[in-house]
């Protein structure tokens, strides 16, 4: 299948009225989804405007790096399918095992969201892809939305989204969230991960040295072997490398794959406060 | 699940080769993954990306940036913005604040009175709904909507273009001689919009030793709830005392006096806690400045007007309705020769007088506990109801919109004077935080010492700052 | 010519180098990683706050806000061939 979720513009000059009249606002009612979706980035990329564009809902929006502090849900029903969307604070990276990006490392990782959107910054989007590509390697049920269209235009930064989605093996959509564009085509672009309809085909981390592409793979197999159908065995193998506490521990009790999302993730601040 | 669980020294060979692996790629993996990323990352930007001409950064920004962070402008630019903004807030207030109190105090107030004398209430029911309620209701509308409604467009306007970043990397070396976490100063900037959020912001901030620093801090920054106390105490006392020309401009500098005090106190707190009870290494520390995005000016005036100004104010009605209740009960509600409203005042009132305050005041500050929006308020119900005018009947207020009536309530049947407004406006500043804030450091920290102590030495040191001050007073024969 | 290191601090505004490495460990060295600071990044101070600390860098085209106390554990190399540009 090789369906390509970013619509063409030409056609889509006139159906975007139409399919936004395929969405729903649904403000704080999450109850009863059909998918969860989470809104994933780098910090300031606008995960809380695209957030606030498809919920109708208001969360906080501010031009500096650390506005969302906190977990945010919201619904909206798109195409007659209710979706549960999750907005989370922005991470530089999910690698570093720091107390800020937690909240986010652990809802993709173990929130097991159907759809991750990946909102990332077009006027920057070499550093923003370290992210994407760390992501890409947890699932492959991706969206890159594209932001800041605007921002990038207004400073003579040219994307190719097609080139960037044919590269990373997953949709991308270029919006410019603050003025609502290009948020119709994203909705299309999750409908159809989210339904399968669109099968993805993740890049994965190329320029591992051999030695360290060597181990993550012979530990990946093991992996694959011990719990079958893993769908991020991959990520799981570089994490036990590295000697990542939460996933060891996640190993031996053999809670991988059913580590739901703690209900409340006791706060990270308490062993050391205790110290301090 | 636990039942699962093995004992941890149990041997699991996924693990086990999982550590020779480890030890064979040696402590660099992660490294040399980041790097591979990188490269990944930079391959293919390289190919997507197309840059007209080739600038390093943009031209503007950078032009701006030498401007708002230069050593010479950097400073006097940040004090203009922090002057402008309070004065736009109280030059911009004052008529419509006049007005909605002209609305809400006179008009609907006596339609309200007329209405019941219509149905015939019992005077217990209406006093209690009009004169107590609706009242307080009242006026913490008219003290708060019209400033709260300029001043968070306002200062929205500067976040979403970028300015708030800038700020804290020109004040970071102060944060960090305090041994302070850089980010305390954004944290700090969002509790100017109220507390319970500046704590929680806090979590941006990953050392715990210095997210205790700023969320114990925080409350010296001034919260929506307090702004109108410092505005009106700084538009009738001080801005009065200049030539007409001036006095906005004379009030807007004493509340951004204020203000910094408040950043000064922050960081001689931070100061203290970091040398004594929370002493350790500063954290490392970096700070992203994002690009200047202009912003969409019609659309931040409406968000801000609905979802900030109303919540606050809806908030604050909530908190007023009660107080108000509560007041006119204290005010009506006789126990030998006197109403509880004078005895508890004149319980209060000499030690309020050793803090250049009054008992009014400490009264007030008591209700206030769960919203700082209901001191001003409370001061004014009280005081009409405690100096036996009788021009008033017991807790009601009536005209006072005109701003110099407020003053000569205060002057005149309180005993106010200029020292008991600095030390409103400095004990508005210095005391404990409001429920709202208590809970969420609760809630962020979960521990009971820390709870108290980010209540109780705010409270202290604002017993002590007004005892000073008053003793100066007396002393120099000021009063 | 002979390769001169220094240390991130030392530069002069606007003069460009690469980073040769980072002499620090654990979670410090990731958090500078995750800003695309690593061996081989192109790095250019760009502002210094009023006070003389901390100051921004310019990479990869973002600016980052360091402390004197961080950049003086990041080597670097100037590239000459910059210099003539300002
Ligand atoms: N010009 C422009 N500005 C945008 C766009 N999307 C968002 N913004 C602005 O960018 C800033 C950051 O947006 P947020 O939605 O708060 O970003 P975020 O990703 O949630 O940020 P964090 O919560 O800090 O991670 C805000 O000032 C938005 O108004 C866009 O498409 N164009
Ligand atoms: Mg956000």
């Amino acid at each position: 299948m090789n369906t390509d979720a970013v619509m063409p513009k030409a056609a889509c000059a006139t159906c975007s009225l139409a399919q936004n009249a395929r969405l729903i606002k649904l403000g704080i009612e999450t109850g009863g989804w059909d998918y969860v979706v989470a809104l994933a980035g780098n910090p300031n990329t606008g995960k809380s405007t695209v957030f606030n564009a498809v919920t109708g809902l208001r969360q906080h929006t501010g031009n500096w790096p650390g506005k969302t502090v906190t977990r945010a849900e919201g619904g909206f029903i798109y195409d007659g399918k209710r979706y549960k969307l999750v907005d989370l604070p922005g991470t530089y990276s999910l690698l570093s095992t720091s107390v800020d990006e937690e909240i986010a490392r652990d809802f993709i990782l173990f929130g097991q969201p159907h759809v991750t959107v990946v909102v990332v910054d077009a006027t920057r989007l070499e550093r923003n892809l370290n992210l994407v590509l760390q992501i890409l390697e947890i699932t492959d049920r991706v969206v890159v939305c594209l932001n800041l269209m605007d921002e990038a235009e207004r400073h003579g930064i040219k994307v190719d989204d097609r080139a960037l989605a044919r590269d990373l093996g997953v949709p991308v959509v270029p919006t410019v969230a603050r003025r609502g564009e290009g948020i119709p085509e994203l909705l299309a672009a999750i409908a159809q991960v989210a339904s399968g309809e669109y099968a993805t085909r993740p890049h994965r981390i190329r320029h591992l040295d051999p030695e360290v592409g060597q181990a993550v793979e012979r530990l990946t197999r093991e992996i694959e072997k011990t719990f079958k159908g893993l769908p991020n065995a991959r990520w799981v193998a570089m994490r036990l490398l590295e000697g990542d506490e939460r996933i060891i521990e996640a190993v031996r009790k053999h809670e991988l794959g059913e580590l739901a999302p703690a209900a409340e993730m006791a706060s990270t601040m308490q062993p050391a406060l205790e110290t301090a | 699940m636990t039942d699962k669980a093995m004992p941890p020294d149990s041997p699991d060979p996924l693990l086990d080769m999982a550590d020779s692996l480890r030890q064979e790629v040696g402590p660099d993996f992660h490294d040399r993954l980041v790097e591979s990323i990188y490269t990944d990352a930079s391959q293919i930007a390289s190919h997507t990306v197309t840059h007209d001409g080739e600038r390093g950064r943009f031209y503007w920004d950078r032009t701006l940036d030498r401007l708002l962070t230069s050593r010479t402008w950097g400073f006097p630019i940040m004090g203009l913005m922090l002057m402008a903004v309070f004065w736009l807030t109280i030059s911009g207030a004052n008529v419509p604040s006049a007005m909605l109190a002209d609305l809400l105090m006179d008009k609907v107030y006596n339609a309200l009175h007329g209405a019941a004398s219509a149905l015939s209430l019992p005077w217990w029911l209406s006093g209690f709904v009009i004169d107590g309620m609706y009242l307080a209701t009242a006026w913490v509308v008219s003290v708060m909507l019209p400033p709260m409604a300029i001043f968070f467009p306002l200062f929205t306007l500067l976040e979403d273009f970028g300015y708030l970043p800038r700020v804290a990397f020109n004040l970071d070396r102060l944060f960090h001689r305090a041994g302070a976490h850089g980010k305390q100063a954004l944290s700090m900037m969002m509790g100017f919009g109220c507390n319970a959020a500046g704590v929680i912001s806090t979590r941006i901030i990953d050392s715990p030793r210095e997210r205790l620093i700023a969320i114990i801090t925080n409350n010296f920054s001034i919260c929506n709830g307090r702004w109108p106390t410092l505005i009106l105490m700084g538009t009738i006392f001080i801005g009065a005392t200049a030539p007409p020309a001036l006095a906005s401009f004379a009030a807007a500098a004493s509340v951004v006096t204020i203000a910094v005090l408040g950043i000064i106190l922050a960081l001689g707190v931070s100061w203290f806690l970091s040398r004594t009870w929370l002493k350790g290494e500063t954290s490392a520390f970096s700070l992203e400045l994002p690009p200047y995005r202009p912003p969409q000016i019609l659309q931040t005036l409406y968000t801000s007007v609905i979802d900030r100004t109303l919540i606050v104010l809806w908030r604050a009605v909530v908190m007023a309705a009660p107080a108000g209740a509560i007041i006119w009960l204290l005010g009506n509600i006789t126990l030998g020769d006197a109403s509880l409203a004078v005895h508890l005042v004149q319980l209060l009132n000499p030690i309020g007088l050793l803090f250049g305050l009054n008992g009014v005041i400490l009264v007030a500050y008591v209700l206030a506990i769960p919203a700082n929006e209901i001191v001003i308020p409370t001061i004014l119900m009280l005081t009409l109801m405690v100096s036996g005018s009788d021009a008033v009947q017991a807790g009601v207020m009536i005209e006072m919109e005109d701003q110099t009536q407020v003053y000569n309530v205060l002057v005149n049947m309180g005993g106010w004077t200029l020292l008991t407004a600095i030390n409103l406006m400095l004990f508005s500043l210095i005391h404990n935080p409001c429920s709202t804030t208590i809970l969420t450091i609760w809630n962020e920290t979960k521990n009971l010492r820390w709870t108290t102590v980010a209540t109780l030495l705010p409270l202290g040191l604002g017993f002590a700052v007004t005892f000073l001050t008053a003793t100066v007073a007396r002393l120099f024969g000021l009063v | 010519m002979a390769v001169t290191v220094q240390t991130l601090d030392t530069l002069a505004p606007g003069q460009k180098a690469v980073v040769k490495d980072l002499a620090v460990e654990g979670l410090e060295r990731r958090r500078l990683m995750d800003l695309g600071i690593l061996p081989g990044t192109v790095i250019e101070p760009e502002l210094k706050s009023p006070l003389g600390d901390p100051t921004a860098y310019l990479v990869r085209g973002t600016l980052i806000a360091l402390r004197r106390e961080q950049a003086r554990h990041i080597h670097v190399v100037p590239l000459e061939e910059e210099q003539d540009e300002h």
